[in-house]
């Protein structure tokens, strides 16, 4: 297995196993919406739960991230990046609806 | 990256082997992808503080269509799987089959952006642009800003299709043309948040 090339690797099956996954995510979102079948909470707590899913598809079948042939300050950066995002997105929408709540009630 | 090979200052020792420097660009583009993600990560934080302010304008119930959603959600993930049909006809050095990929991809980005642009001036035609309201304001920003990336990503995949036909698979254009893939995938990943987080909450 070791002596595999990367063509072998992310060949066509790869890419239609992310596409049928990419596919079925996004139904179960849609899916969702248009039938109506939960309330609103658990349907955008179902739809937050696809929508991470599919990127994470998306970052393995298209963009070919992985712990093993992917380079690791690569890996590395992409979890900067996230911690980035985290703090930056997360901390900002305490501060704006705490901020929100304290104006109106 | 030894400290005996940067004593040696041979003319040689900046000639590197090809595939490395393949991987210092690649490693470069991830850098700007991922200022671009948190760019968009902005946006979206943006987005989510200012939904609820409509200013007595239409809301996203309103306005949004889930069967044009859906439609543009599904001609963007074709036109991904149709890129990664074009990567593996590149590896496989077929050119013929690399431009034709290219080119399908190509229309079905141009349909996306057709259709984007189409529900972007039939929201604005009924009063509901960008200066309605924050939630609007918010909207047009990212969902545009997103737009724009598709469109540069078309006018790039162009440029590339000429290369392409030019210069032949050689080894910078293939180095170039995976890049490219990195970038349009990435646009992907983007949409699925747009959908996930502006379109299909709204209609809820």
């Amino acid at each position: 297995m070791a002596t595999t090339t990367s063509n072998d690797r992310f060949g066509l099956r790869f890419y239609l196993t992310g596409f049928a996954l990419a596919v079925l995510l996004t139904l179960v979102s849609f899916g969702l919406v248009a039938m109506d079948l939960l309330a609103r909470t658990p349907t955008l707590i179902l739809i937050a739960i696809a929508a991470i899913i599919q990127i994470l598809v998306h970052l393995r079948y298209f963009l070919h991230l992985n712990f093993s042939s992917t380079p690791r300050r690569n890996v590395v950066t992409i979890a900067f990046a996230g911690v980035l995002i985290f703090i930056m997105v997360g901390g900002s929408l305490w501060i704006m609806f705490d901020l929100y709540n304290r104006m109106m009630v | 990256m030894s400290s005996d090979a940067s004593l040696a200052v041979a003319p040689s020792a900046y000639e590197q082997p090809e595939p490395e420097a393949y991987e210092e660009r690649a490693y470069g583009f991830w850098l700007f992808l991922m200022g671009d993600a948190i760019l968009f990560a902005l946006l979206f934080m943006t987005y989510m503080v200012m939904a609820g302010n409509t200013a007595g304008g239409p809301a996203g119930k309103d306005l949004f269509d889930l069967s044009n959603t859906f439609t543009e959600t599904m001609v963007l993930l074709f036109s991904s799987i149709t890129f990664g049909f074009a990567t593996l006809a590149m590896k496989a050095g077929h050119r013929g089959a690399l431009l034709a990929w290219m080119f399908v991809t190509v229309l079905l980005g141009a349909s996306f952006v057709g259709l984007e642009y189409r529900e972007f001036t039939g929201m604005i035609a009924q009063g509901a642009g960008p200066d309605r309201s924050g939630f609007l304001s918010a909207f047009f920003t990212l969902v545009g800003m997103h737009g724009l990336h598709v469109s540069f990503g078309l006018a790039w995949i162009l440029i590339m299709a000429s290369q392409v036909v030019v210069k032949g698979l050689t080894v910078p254009v293939v180095s170039r043309v995976s890049r490219l893939a990195l970038f349009w995938h990435f646009l992907d990943i983007i949409w699925v948040a747009i959908f996930s987080v502006v379109y299909l909450p709204g209609i809820l």
